[in-house]
């Protein structure tokens, strides 16, 4: 009778790509909304979370997130590296500094200072220039999308120059680095140099990283550092963690996306529950006749359950697919949105709301053709 | 004492058809309290196999409650109905709608064919409600609309079909896995002189059989004569119980 169940679902074609595609564009819309919330809570950390050879991180110990930084004083880097446990400690700072090109034409930037010595914290991926280069007095690395917001339609070129707190700097290279939150060009120099950029002030240094030695755990050496130091000392997951509660808890970005969400679940619920329903109404005097003919109860749900399972399969998938679309075009064409995709938890997660928009929709359905009595064939 | 040296021996009773379908005091009632109605009083009534019995009377009289009982669609609220020696009061969920599967066959007013079935798939579908699988299914739907002159419709869509065509559609689909009861409600009210004659024709020529109870329910007044017995219901009751004439 699966058969026949799919036949008859095939022969209605409006009634069946309409629940199709209300699953669908309820899937569209909680996919691509939940996508471009994780991408952004994930981002509120950015570009720090490029430093993963950093297992430990040490700052103020009243910082709530990665972006209002509370100094602590350059000698910290010393104290970190006596906590018995630690392998290594260097300094990192991040700040927003003001870049202004030659014409005057201006960007506020965020402005990363990586070990002098180490580059622990230097951009993974260099598309242009040497790393070495960044050694080189007033040297800097710009990120590519910094270089086109500045630089808007230009080749990407070294040897520009930029101005910040009325020191040149000159571009020695170009890299990628996860996009930050507030979508700021990066800029990347050394310890040295970055302190340079930025508006001199007694204490300085906004992070100390480091790793511990082997067969202490990051959360050991973080304790040991609370306790030696008094500094807030978290390990990488907890730093980034940190900061995405923070924006979690202190902006209307979760309220805002998860409203989107709702009303997706409600449209493909609505529209998928009501098609479905309706497709069953009008065919109830078939399922009728087949009562007559034979088919009992348990059957009709499975006819009924794989109607349904049918749409939010196709539903699914092509919501999934219309979402993987706009994040391929979107990605390309507006670099705001680079780096964000969709999830496996969030696959996952819509799956569920399917699963669940589907299950609404057959409960619906199910209810008439159960109570549906066989008799009702006889009536004209 | 003289004896009698030879003994008359009686003729042989005429052999008298089986009896498919006994009724016995079924009566209905729909509604409760004050909106209670009763809509069969006490009927009782046998149907033989290899006969054509048609069901006649006024709109509400309770035919389509009497054959929905008959054919297990309804419980009546008293009396019991027996389908070929097994009483329906005994079966319950499951069993009774397997019964009805195996031994049933019905032909609607509206035809009730699948929109998106073929003739050849809507004639299967009480093979593959039998679990039949499929390809053989529709292969023995092909042989019995070969029977009812549609042999060469197998894969035209109902709405391909006149209404006749669809009626025959559907008589093949009630005979395809050759059902012991054969339930028809009104199967030529929708359609014209001509195509009722040929429906009633076929289900005279092809539905009754030795082993078969054919019950016709009609309003349609041309296709009395292909009865071969003629039941009058009024009021919840059957009140006629003849031979039908012929048609002038």
């Amino acid at each position: 009778m699966n058969w026949v169940a799919w036949k008859m679902l095939n022969g209605d074609t409006a009634k069946y790509l309409g629940a199709v595609f209300g699953v669908a564009f309820g899937v569209l819309l909680i996919t691509q909304q939940a996508s471009i919330f994780v991408g952004l809570m994930s981002r509120t950390a950015n570009p720090l979370r490029d430093v993963r050879e950093a297992s430990v991180w040490v700052t103020d110990r009243h910082q709530q997130n990665a972006d209002e930084i509370e100094p602590i004083s350059d000698g910290a880097v010393h104290r970190i590296r006596g906590v018995e446990g630690m392998d290594w400690a260097v300094r990192l700072y991040k700040g927003v500094a003001r870049a202004r090109r030659p014409d005057g034409i201006f960007r506020q930037v965020i402005l990363l200072g990586i070990d002098d010595h180490t580059f622990v914290g230097a951009p993974r991926t260099i598309l242009m220039g040497d790393l070495a280069d960044l050694r080189r007095p007033s040297a800097v690395f710009i990120d590519k999308a910094g270089h086109e917001s500045l630089w808007p339609g230009e080749p990407l070129r070294l040897g520009r120059e930029i101005e910040m707190n009325e020191r040149r700097a000159v571009i020695v290279g170009i890299c990628e680095t996860s996009a930050p939150f507030q979508s700021f060009p990066v800029v990347v120099a050394t310890y040295t140099g970055a302190t340079r950029f930025i508006a001199r002030e007694r204490k300085q240094l906004s992070f100390v990283v480091g790793a511990p030695v082997a067969g202490v755990t990051p959360a050991e050496a973080c304790r040991r550092i609370k306790a030696a130091t008094g500094f807030e000392a978290l390990t990488y997951d907890q730093f980034v963690w940190q900061t995405i509660n923070y924006y979690m808890a202190n902006t209307g970005i979760p309220v805002n996306f998860g409203i989107t969400i709702v009303l997706g679940f409600i449209v493909g619920a609505a529209i998928a529950g009501q098609t479905f329903y309706l497709f069953t109404l009008e065919n109830l005097r078939h399922f009728g006749a087949l009562k007559a003919m034979g088919v009992n109860n348990r059957r009709l749900i499975g006819m009924v359950l794989l109607q349904a399972a049918v749409i939010g399969a196709i539903g699914y998938s092509l919501g999934v697919g219309m979402a993987v679309a706009f994040f391929e075009i979107s990605g390309r064409a507006l670099p705001d949105l680079r780096g964000i995709n969709i999830p496996w938890q969030v696959a996952l997660g819509t799956a569920g709301v399917v699963v669940a928009i589907i299950t609404f929709a057959s409960l619906m359905s199910l209810r008439r053709v159960l109570l549906l009595e066989p008799a009702v064939v006889f009536r004209g | 004492m003289p004896t009698a040296l030879f003994t008359p021996v009686p003729d042989p009773p005429a052999p008298r058809p089986a009896v498919g379908v006994a009724c016995r005091g079924i009566e209905k009632e729909f509604g409760s309290g004050e909106t209670r109605t009763r809509v069969l009083h006490g009927i009782d009534v046998d149907f033989g196999c290899g006969a054509l019995t048609l069901l006649v009377g006024p709109s509400g009289c309770g035919k389509t409650t009497l054959i929905s009982i008959i054919a297990g669609l309804l419980d009546p609220t008293a009396g019991d109905v027996s389908l070929f020696g097994t009483p329906q009061s005994q079966l319950r969920g499951n069993r009774r709608v397997d019964f009805r599967a195996r031994n049933v066959g019905f032909v609607f007013q509206q035809y009730n064919l699948l929109p998106s079935l073929t003739a050849a798939e809507n004639v299967a579908v009480p093979l593959l409600v039998a679990r039949q699988p499929r390809k053989r299914a529709i292969e023995r739907a092909a042989g019995v609309l070969d029977a009812v002159g549609l042999g060469s419709r197998l894969k035209a869509f109902p709405n391909q079909l006149s209404g006749g065509q669809q009626q025959r559609v559907a008589i093949a689909r009630a005979l395809v896995h050759e059902p012991r009861l054969l339930v028809c409600d009104e199967p030529t009210a929708a359609l014209d002189s001509q195509s009722g004659q040929t429906v009633m024709e076929l289900l005279k020529s092809v539905a009754v059989h030795p082993e078969r109870t054919v019950i016709v329910v009609t309003h349609d007044s041309r296709v009395l004569q292909f009865g071969d017995r003629l039941l009058e219901m009024a009021d919840g009751q059957i009140v006629l119980d003849t031979i039908p004439h012929p048609h002038p």
